[in-house]
């Protein structure tokens, strides 16, 4: 463990945590443009979540400890999965202690305390949508599982900084493998972060949210902390994606804090490129029945482990 | 571990277009739409055009380029074409009675692949071109053209699945053996394009026997003592 | 005192025994089991702890006691792989001896006494299982562990379900035991010498070795709860009492785990790979299908049991996949294979029963045991929730907890075999891989499920409000669980280290010899570039990340803080049958996976005046199966009927031409 890379993580994380409400609110501009209506401010994000920690916390009479728990852990395991994807540099201590499988495993941590914290208040929503989440992500978990388990065939790592390094490195060759991967992954991406197709991030119609059903009865600084979180998790999302799929322009070990600076704003252009796909991709489709969503689901795993298959065919 | 940067570029881009087919293939099995069905094998035949193309371009065939062509012409334009006329006719977009559902013909169909390629290893192995680790896929898209005939039942989504078989064996022919004899080709294009119209012919005569494309009418003809 | 731990086993079994048998002096009194037998009981299991730890790395150690048949003395034998099922069976029969203490009251079926001895019968059997090394030890320790769990289970004889569910079980594991036998005649190759030394000896050919390890895995599968011989274990559990339910769980199916690895790599000299493929694929289905049941189940304990099946079906799939290894000459990954098999083993031990335990408190406080009648305990029963909430997060397989890191190297071995030299089976990986995952997956959504409706949300029955939380006795056995699922999360070096003796016993590699990365804080089984983990590394980090924000959040939030009736959309008059049931829960697995249950459903029609609703689910194997084979068995039995006359001296003549047919045949 080094010094600058101690550094890099630390600022890592640190950009993570500054540009995750970006991001959202970049698609959200993006979303209202293909709309041909007039975009929010960029801002937004950041404002929503300073006017939440300004008001008052309600919390309902018979809420458990976990209710009140929750936010933190999810903040936390999100934050902590910022550490791990190497968005900015592969020179990252924390990455050593937890690899591409305890990532998927940090997500499923945020998961389940969400669930048991919608499910905690005991009202007909929070339990609907601790069932639909929970539902959603049996099949998205391990279809991101095994999208990463392509890449690290491939780089003989489950290490994810290795991973990138690898690819990073390569020759220009083409992989199919990664090709189905990364349908694969878009697909999962999409489910688990509440986007269109799967779920709505700004419906309130009771009877298709998944996401909103669960932070219902949350308000003031605990839903600031989930809302961040939920930015915090797209921002992860993209990140493993820019970094399985277009790997280039990551600083690599050992080359000094200062590149960060050069590779920052190569996130940006990077972010702010999948942030419009994403968006178009939501207003292309139209939002799915729920219980369309396991076939959805469905096929991404079976892509992934297509990607696997073909991987061991073709030897790429 | 194996890496494919040894390998020439085109036999990457060979490759990559099987992926494609397979994808395609599976994306088939996944459509309900038969509109959407007929898109994809037009994309299915452009993905086998092309590759044929690079094969006659690396390889030094050009009659190749002369199948590739025709693959264009017959299956990316005119079958398309035709098909989607015949919907039209016919009017029926949706195909939504399928025999078994959609995860596990998925399932199925994983487990095709697998079996596929199992047995294109000791044929490759016969095999003296570098695009061989292809067959498996083309046979692979074979089957699941074949399972895809099982599982529907309009008329019309068995017939391009019939089509894509064909497609399926096409593709292996080009990527074991560089191709076939340029008659061979020929006679294949002008069978398939018969095939299609009488097809085409029988599913305008059901219609008028049955009301409808379902298959499943066609149980009634058999001899009920 | 390594020396010693063969005699020490061998002194736990008989104070096991003695303990018991005070049991029966005094049967009707309950006190004397509760305060003076069952804590001596659980010293001893600590005891034996003790020993296994001890006896893991040293030599093995053997005895021939004169006890038995004339020619036929007892042989027992420690090794570090019973060192380490003793030590699985030690640790946790401590804590479930503790918490029956507090457990068990009168008045439920068999006398307390009576159930105190065939408790402490049932634990010594489980002990001489695995500590016998020659068949006919092995046969009735294993027979009298069958026959004492049988009991047990029938504690409550006096409901017909809990008889019929025991008779079940019985019979399966008969049936199972028949298998072992055959095994073990198969395995002594003609020589008539029954000792495992012997059958080690033995050379077997041709078809012998697969004919041997078939039968293993269905005899061991049959106790285990292998697919299709599962049927019982759902029956049994929730028959059972509690702590009965958590023994056979954590260690009754561990000691089949121990049986099959015995034979399959102790005995057996030389693997083929084809044995591992089908144990691979046998324990993934296993794994899947127990997991969709549990997805679906309405009562709690059978929810557990059928994630134990889920369980075994891991571990077994990991014991193909080490098979594979082997038969294929690599040693080092049929070693971390081993590992994380083992180290699952350990694990299953500690957070299943720690579960079991903490349904047996739900079930003593509120006398429920189906899931749609109760939710809310927490606030009730806050010690028994928190506890079973690490349970539920260790089961999940979430980081930092224990079911995580051997489910991680599980899933690493998974990610090595691509460099199997068979094409065939490399195809395979990514379909075994994708099973996996999905399984572990789904069992996230059933412990949700589980923990969500039991202890979460609003109380569905006014009942529950009058619930108590565990007594002090019961709460310590539970917390030492907890801390034992915390533990083994957070140091899994030490643990691996700990299992590396049997690495080198079966396999005749070590897990660690490849990793230069590995250390007390990171866990690295090949080298540090390839992979690696620090339970302990995660933790604090994601508690700091925590904390932190809590700080910086109170220091800027001026922290007002109101209480108010849940929101919910602002929809009124909320009750708490508003709320998701178990079946409510469920049901999208039960739609995705609708062809593997056999479902009957009623539905109310809109003008029922009490509108009821039902499900059922059942399991398709029981009549795919064990119905037609039962009335097969009537069948003949009938058959077998018309030659009852009623009149002796025709069954004698039947049984003189018999005896004069076999005199003339064996000649």
């Amino acid at each position: 463990m080094t010094i600058t890379g101690f550094l890099s993580q630390l600022l890592q994380v640190a950009i993570a945590l500054a540009l995750a409400p970006l991001l959202v609110g970049w698609v959200n501009c993006c979303r209202a443009w293909l709309a041909n209506k007039r975009a929010p401010s960029l801002l937004l994000p950041y404002r929503m979540i300073r006017k939440l920690f300004a008001k008052d916390a309600v919390v309902a009479q018979n809420a458990s400890p976990i209710f009140r728990l929750t936010p933190y852990v999810v903040f936390g395991a999100m934050t902590c999965a910022a550490a791990i994807v190497p968005s900015l540099a592969t020179d990252l201590p924390f990455a050593r202690a937890a690899d591409a499988i305890a990532l998927v495993g940090m997500f499923a941590l945020a998961r389940v305390f969400m669930a048991l914290a919608a499910m905690d208040i005991g009202t007909a929503f929070g339990s609907l949508g601790a069932r639909r989440d929970m539902f959603i992500g049996f099949l998205a978990e391990p279809a991101l599982l095994m999208v990463l388990f392509t890449a690290s065939l491939l780089s003989g790592s489950t290490s994810l900084p290795q991973i990138v390094d690898t690819l990073a490195h390569r020759e220009i060759g083409i992989y199919p493998s990664l090709a189905f991967a990364g349908v694969a992954f878009t697909m999962v991406s999409l489910a688990e972060n509440a986007r269109i197709p799967v779920d709505n991030p700004a419906t309130h119609l009771e009877l298709t949210m998944i996401h909103e059903a669960m932070i219902l009865e949350y308000s003031a600084r605990h839903l600031a902390l989930l809302e961040w979180a939920a930015a915090l998790k797209l921002f992860n999302y993209s990140c493993i994606g820019l970094a399985l799929f277009v790997p280039f322009g990551i600083v690599v070990s050992g080359t000094g804090w200062q590149l960060l600076l050069s590779a920052a704003p190569l996130l940006i252009v990077k972010l702010a490129i999948g942030g419009a796909a994403l968006a178009l991709i939501e207003t292309l489709s139209a939002k799915m029945r729920i219980f369309r969503a396991p076939e959805f689901l469905g096929t991404a795993f079976m892509l992934a482990v297509l990607a696997m298959l073909v991987n061991l065919l073709l030897g790429a | 571990m194996p890496t494919l940067t040894t390998l020439p570029l085109w036999v990457q881009i060979i490759n990559l277009l099987a992926a494609i087919l397979l994808l395609l293939a599976f994306a088939m099995l996944a459509q309900r739409r038969i509109v959407s069905l007929i898109d994809l094998y037009a994309w299915q035949g452009l993905v086998l055009a092309s590759s044929t193309a690079i094969v006659g371009y690396a390889t030094g065939q050009p009659h190749l380029y002369f199948s590739a062509g025709l693959t264009l012409l017959l299956k990316v334009a005119l079958l398309p074409w035709l098909l989607h006329r015949l919907v039209r006719q016919l009017d029926v977009k949706w195909d939504v009675e399928r025999l078994i559902n959609v995860p596990t013909t998925m399932i199925i169909g994983l487990v095709l692949v697998v079996f596929a390629f199992n047995l294109a290893v000791p044929i490759s192995q016969l095999a003296s071109t570098v695009t061989r680790a292809t067959l498996g896929i083309a046979l692979a898209t074979v089957m699941l053209s074949f399972l895809m005939m099982i599982t529907r039942r309009k008329a019309i989504s068995q017939v391009i699945g019939f089509l894509s078989m064909e497609n399926g064996l096409f593709f292996a022919a080009t990527s074991a053996t560089y191709g076939m004899p340029m008659v061979v080709e020929l006679g294949i294009a002008l069978d398939v394009l018969v095939g299609m119209l009488i097809l085409g012919v029988f599913f305008f005569q059901i219609r008028e026997q049955f009301d409808s494309l379902d298959l499943k009418h066609l149980e009634k003809l058999k001899d009920s003592e | 005192m390594n020396a010693l731990a063969l005699d020490l086993v061998i002194a736990v079994i008989v104070a096991w025994l003695a303990v018991g048998a005070l049991g029966l002096a005094r049967p009707a009194r309950l006190k004397f089991a509760s305060r003076v037998l069952y804590p001596a009981g659980a010293v001893v299991g600590v005891v034996l702890a003790i020993a296994g730890f001890a006896a893991m790395g040293a030599a093995p150690q053997s005895q021939v006691l004169p006890l038995g048949l004339p020619d036929l003395p007892f042989h027992l034998r420690i090794d570090s792989l019973s060192a380490f099922f003793l030590l699985i069976l030690g640790s946790v029969a401590a804590a479930v001896s503790l918490y029956s203490a507090g457990y068990f009251r009168s008045n439920e079926g068999t006398p307390p006494g009576l159930v105190c001895f065939q408790y402490h019968a049932f634990l010594a059997a489980m002990a001489l299982v695995l500590v016998a090394d020659d068949g006919y030890v092995f046969m009735v320790a294993w027979e009298a562990m069958a026959l004492t769990s049988y009991f047990l289970v029938t504690t409550d004889h006096r409901v017909p379900e809990i008889r019929r569910a025991g008779f079940l079980y019985l019979l399966i594991a008969h049936v199972g035991a028949l298998a072992i036998l055959l095994c073990f005649g198969v395995l002594q190759g003609g020589s008539g010498d029954y000792t495992f030394g012997a059958m080690r000896g033995q050379q077997l050919s041709g078809l012998w070795p697969s004919a041997a390890f078939f039968l293993a895995l269905f005899g061991f599968g049959a106790k285990a709860g292998l697919l299709p011989l599962h049927v019982w274990l759902p029956e049994a559990h929730p028959a059972a009492p509690s702590p009965v339910s958590a023994l056979m769980s954590a260690v009754m199916l561990k000691t089949a785990i121990y049986g099959l690895l015995r034979v399959s790599f102790d005995l057996l000299q030389g693997q083929l790979w084809w044995w591992g493929v089908v144990a691979l694929g046998l324990g993934l289905v296993t794994a899947l299908y127990g997991v969709v049941f549990a997805a679906v189940q309405t009562d709690m304990k059978r929810l557990l049991a059928y994630s134990s099946i889920e369980n075994i079906g891991i571990i077994v799939a990991g014991i193909g996949l080490a098979i594979l290894f082997r038969a294929y000459a690599k040693p080092l990954l049929a070693a971390i294979t081993l590992t994380a098999v083992l180290y699952h083993c350990l694990n299953h031990a500690f957070f299943k029963s720690l579960l079991f335990l903490a349904t047996g408190s739900v079930l003593h406080a509120t006398r429920e045991r189906s899931l749609g009648r109760l939710g809310g305990l927490i606030h009730r029963m806050p010690w028994v929730a928190w506890l079973a909430l690490v349970g539920t997060l260790a089961i999940a397989g979430l980081p930092p907890l224990n079911g995580f890191v051997s489910e991680w190297l599980l899933l690493q071995a998974f990610l090595f075999t691509p460099t199997l030299p068979q094409s065939f089976v490399n195809m395979l990986v990514p379909l075994a891989t994708a099973a996996l995952v999905l399984a572990v997956a789904l069992s996230a959504y059933v412990m949700v499920k589980f923990y969500g409706i039991v202890f979460l949300g609003r109380p569905r029955e006014s009942s529950l409000a009058h619930a108590q939380d565990a007594g002090p006795v019961e709460r310590a056995a539970l917390a030492y669980l907890a801390l034992g699922c915390i533990a083994l999360g957070l140091f899994p070096v030490n643990v691996i280290a700990l299992l590396d003796p049997i690495n080198a016993l079966l396999v005749g590699s070590s897990a660690l010899q490849g990793g230069g990365g590995s250390s007390w804080l990171l866990l690295a089984p090949i080298n540090a570039d390839r992979s690696s983990y620090s339970p302990l590394i995660v933790l604090v980090v994601i508690i700091a990340v925590v904390l932190l924000t809590m700080q910086i959040v109170h220091r800027f939030y001026h922290g007002r803080v109101r209480s108010a009736p849940p929101w919910d959309c602002g929809f009124p008059g909320q009750t708490p049958r508003m709320q998701d049931t178990a079946e409510g829960f469920g049901q999208p697995i039960r739609t995705v996976f609708e062809p593997f249950f056999r479902m009957q459903r009623h539905l109310p029609s809109p003008f029922d005046a009490e509108p009821r609703y039902a499900v059922k689910v059942d399991d398709h194997v029981w009549y795919w199966l064990y119905l037609p084979i039962a009335r097969g068995v009537e069948m003949l039995a009938r058959l077998a009927g018309r030659i009852q006359q009623g009149r002796i001296s025709v069954y004698l003549t039947f049984s003189f031409f018999t005896l004069l047919a076999l005199l003339f045949f064996v000649r």
